[in-house]
């Protein structure tokens, strides 16, 4: 999971607010009020990969219901959708159509890595057709491990989601992606070469970690 | 008639739709249905030629989830393989997991204990009903029935999953058979629970039913479309409800006679018409007779070990030598090809995905038929994803 | 039904001149199985599906098996008796030959109106690099025509008389065969917390060990 990141400095105390409250009278701030609309209808990307996307569709019935949370709109065009959860393995050959849907979406987006396979391939890493993680082509919001992931991981994963949304600001050089004027919204999409992707991951998304090894480890 | 082939691939890339020109029929229009579409069950893709509305050509487009199963399977051992059967079709893992530890058994000549083969009986019977409920589901979705019966179906789908989850320690890849038995013994309760359910379901069936059988839109949607000759399904290797339905009497249940299915009392319901309304109706009394095939085990299963004692785990290297096995699922007839040479890993590994063979018919049942047509009958064929690309 | 032998003593008298032989299986499951020549595999085919003996007209499985080249060591021993009556001298020889590696397709073959089989075909290819093609079945058995477009795609066996033979796991532009034994698969590991082996390799290929750093030490003023 991200960290959940910190919230805006409150401007009034709690009990300052109840009291206004009592009288009648709503004070909030543009930034909380666009955020608390934002999270609470966060509309996901009808979009099943894998074993996780059977999981995705039990969390949105009836016994874990997550209409709760405002995400119940799964919807079948990315122009309408503003969450990707990339529920299962992505394959090589499938990378290109992932990344293409997630050009397609408007900002703001965000996306989930649902399960091991759509974090690092899973269990399924060895294999010469698995991208590695989808975060080697767009950049992942929140991660969920499991293989696969109960409904309720996939819950938590989506109130981690909304707790970011929550705390983003909407001016100044913390905002986030979408409102800032010269961030790039479209990312490259690969080519099918010979014997792998072209180019096998996004540079400017992902760079192989960097790890100090002991001498003969 | 002649229009321009269709090669998926080296199609310009996001034109999911274009128009091809023919001097006799005016516009066809060729449209590319997936990979990511709402109605193709995962990442299936087929590429249809349009004539107005009527399919004139389909061809599927495959490997979107092709995650090298068998290469995998090489590669590890033989035990090692077992999780990863799990993940062929991803709804049915105890089914998968029998016919690869039925394979395997054959090819070291590994007997099973009878309480362990009871168990498999019923595990077995448990995810046929859950398959075929969430087939039904999955279908009215296509139809349109936009997630009602999809909310039932997966309100059974939770109870089974209880089950299997109690007794396996996770939900949906329950990686339990063994080479010689089953993991873990049924905690205490649990037969009973079974039983509690096994009761239960045929009441949620009559539900069900009266919600669905009858309906008039679905009778519209269905009867008639798709029909399936039994020449071309046993030609096409058709194999499952969907061979049942074209009215073939071929159940491995009764044919192989694996497991202890040839103690219980159970019959093969078979269709008539061959259409998708048969493949629909087919279903629905298999899960009629799987509740009798459990009522029957439940009552039977014996207390004993649930593991051969001269079952090897560790160190488990075969003879050389080479078996094909195979058993009913819930889809179709699922079997596994294994060669070894006496080392560890088995030298190949072959799985034989009852999804993708039964895909072989598609565009035979589609044409004629309208693009709406076409997502309803892909439906009641009844495909996962993580079995058709492996 | 009939036994292979039964089969193959049939097939033989049956197709005169025809090359059809028994390949045993020493596991326990005992399944034999027919190798084919190649010339003649779909008339044998299609006589096994109309054949109303046999009328194995369902086929549920083909499978495709890289076979390598492999060196086989063979011992040979010579004894020579002794002219003066002693014991016969024994001499051991090690002989190495290279046996040529092929591809193979198997098919699983079932009889859904007699309900019996399985009646197990091979055909085998001459090698694995230039002789790679082989009469396709699917004219005889629609079965095999999306596995034997998987055969082709994963091990590049060319199917000849195949209707549509495009590959249908990996993309069109895609070079390799992935099932082949000496496929060597694109190199985009990350390091592994418990690596071994392989992955040893080739996370240590990606991660050298960095070379001790050298501090200079300054002098104490």
């Amino acid at each position: 999971m991200s960290e959940p990141a910190p919230s805006s400095p409150p401007t009034l105390t709690d009990a300052e607010r109840a009291e206004l409250r009592r009288q009648g009278i709503l004070l909030t701030s543009m930034e909380e009020l666009y955020n608390w609309g934002r999270s609470h209808s966060v509309w996901p990307l009808q979009f099943g990969l894998a074993c996780c996307a059977i999981e995705m569709i039990a969390a949105s019935m009836a016994r874990f219901d997550i209409a709760r949370f405002g995400s119940e709109v799964f919807r079948p065009s990315p122009r309408q959708a503003d969450l990707l959860i990339v529920s299962g393995t992505v394959t090589k050959k499938m990378t290109p159509q992932v990344v293409r849907l997630w050009n397609q979406m408007p900002e703001p987006k965000y996306c989930i890595a649902m399960g091991a396979c759509a974090i690092s391939g899973g269990p399924f890493k060895q294999g010469y057709n698995v991208l590695k993680g989808i975060d080697r082509f767009i950049p992942v919001d929140i991660y969920i491990p499991g293989c696969p992931p109960r409904p309720e991981a996939l819950l938590h994963g989506l109130m981690q989601l909304q707790e970011k949304i929550r705390g983003q600001k909407i001016s100044g050089p913390g905002a986030p992606r979408h409102l800032q004027a010269d961030t790039t919204c479209e990312y490259p999409v690969p080519d099918f070469g010979e014997h792998d992707l072209v180019p096998p991951q996004n540079p400017a998304v992902w760079q192989p970690p960097v790890i100090v090894r002991k001498e003969g480890a | 008639m002649s229009f321009s082939d269709p090669s998926p691939l080296s199609a310009a890339p996001g034109a999911s739709v274009r128009a091809v020109h023919d001097e006799f029929h005016g516009d066809l229009l060729e449209v590319s249905m997936g990979p990511h579409h709402p109605s193709t069950h995962g990442v299936f893709r087929m590429m249809v030629t349009l004539d107005g509305e009527t399919v004139v050509k389909l061809k599927p487009v495959f490997g979107y989830l092709h995650r090298n199963h068998e290469k995998i399977g090489e590669n590890t051992s033989y035990l090692g393989s077992m999780p990863y059967t799990d993940r062929l079709d991803y709804l049915c893992s105890m089914t998968n997991n029998w016919a690869y530890a039925l394979a395997v058994e054959k090819l070291a000549g590994q007997a099973v204990p009878e309480r362990a083969e009871y168990l498999r009986v019923i595990l077995a019977e448990l995810t046929r009903l859950l398959n075929h409920t969430c087939l039904a589901g999955f279908l009215l979705q296509d139809c349109g029935a936009s997630g009602t019966p999809l909310m039932y179906a997966f309100r059974e789908r939770e109870k089974i999953l209880d089950l299997f989850e109690s007794l396996s320690g996770s939900r949906m890849m329950c990686n339990y058979q063994r080479f010689g038995g089953c993991r873990v013994d049924a905690p205490a309760g649990w037969l009973d629970a079974a039983r509690a359910l096994t009761d239960g379901y045929g009441s949620f069936l009559d539900e069900y039913e009266a919600l669905l059988t009858g309906n008039e839109i679905l009778m519209a949607r269905t009867q008639g479309i798709g029909c399936l000759s039994a020449k071309l399904a046993v030609s096409a290797g058709v194999t499952g409800p969907l061979l049942r339905a074209a009215g073939v009497a071929y159940d491995l249940r009764k044919v192989d006679g694996y497991g202890f299915y040839p103690r219980f009392d159970f019959r093969v319901p078979l269709g008539a018409h061959g259409d998708t309304y048969d493949r629909y109706m087919v279903r629905v009394l298999e899960m009629r007779e799987s509740i009798r095939i459990l009522q029957q085990a439940l009552r039977d299963i014996p207390a004993g070990p649930i593991m051969d004692p001269k079952a090897k785990l560790r160190g488990f290297r075969p003879k050389p030598g080479e078996v094909y096995s195979r058993i009913e699922g819930p889809k179709g007839e699922i079997g596994f090809h294994l060669i070894s040479e006496g080392g560890p890993n088995p030298y190949r590994y072959r799985v034989r995905p009852p999804s993708l063979i039964n895909l072989t018919i598609l565009e035979d049942l589609c044409l004629g038929h309208s693009i709406a047509d076409a997502v309803v009958i892909l439906g009641s064929i009844d495909i996962v994803l993580g079995e058709v690309d492996r | 039904m009939e036994t292979p032998d039964q089969i193959r003593d049939r097939l033989l008298s049956r197709f005169p001149g025809a090359a059809v032989s028994l390949i045993s299986n020493p596991g326990p499951a005992a399944q034999h199985s027919l190798l084919l020549d190649a010339a003649d595999a779909r008339a044998i085919a299609t006589f096994l599906r109309d054949d109303p003996g046999l009328q194995l007209d369902f086929c549920s499985n083909v499978t495709g098996v890289d076979w390598p080249d492999r060196e086989i060591v063979e011992t040979t021993r010579t004894s020579t008796p002794d002219p003066a009556g002693g014991p016969a001298k024994v001499v051991e020889q090690k002989t190495k030959r290279l046996q040529p590696g092929c591809l193979e397709v198997v098919y699983h073959l079932y009889s859904v109106a007699l309900l019996h089989g399985p009646v197990v075909l091979r055909l085998r290819t001459g090698n694995r690099s230039d002789q790679v093609s082989l009469p396709s079945l699917t004219p005889v058995w629609r079965a095999c025509e999306f596995q034997e477009r998987e055969v082709f795609d994963l091990f590049g066996v060319v199917f000849e008389g195949h209707p549509d033979l495009r590959r249908i796991l990996m993309w069109d532009g895609f070079k390799d065969h992935p099932m082949r034994k000496d496929y060597v698969e694109p190199d985009d590991y990350e390091w592994e917390p418990t690596p071994h082996g392989d992955v040893l390799a080739k996370a240590k290929r990606h991660y050298p060990t960095p070379a001790p750093a050298v501090v200079k030490e300054e002098p104490k003023p």
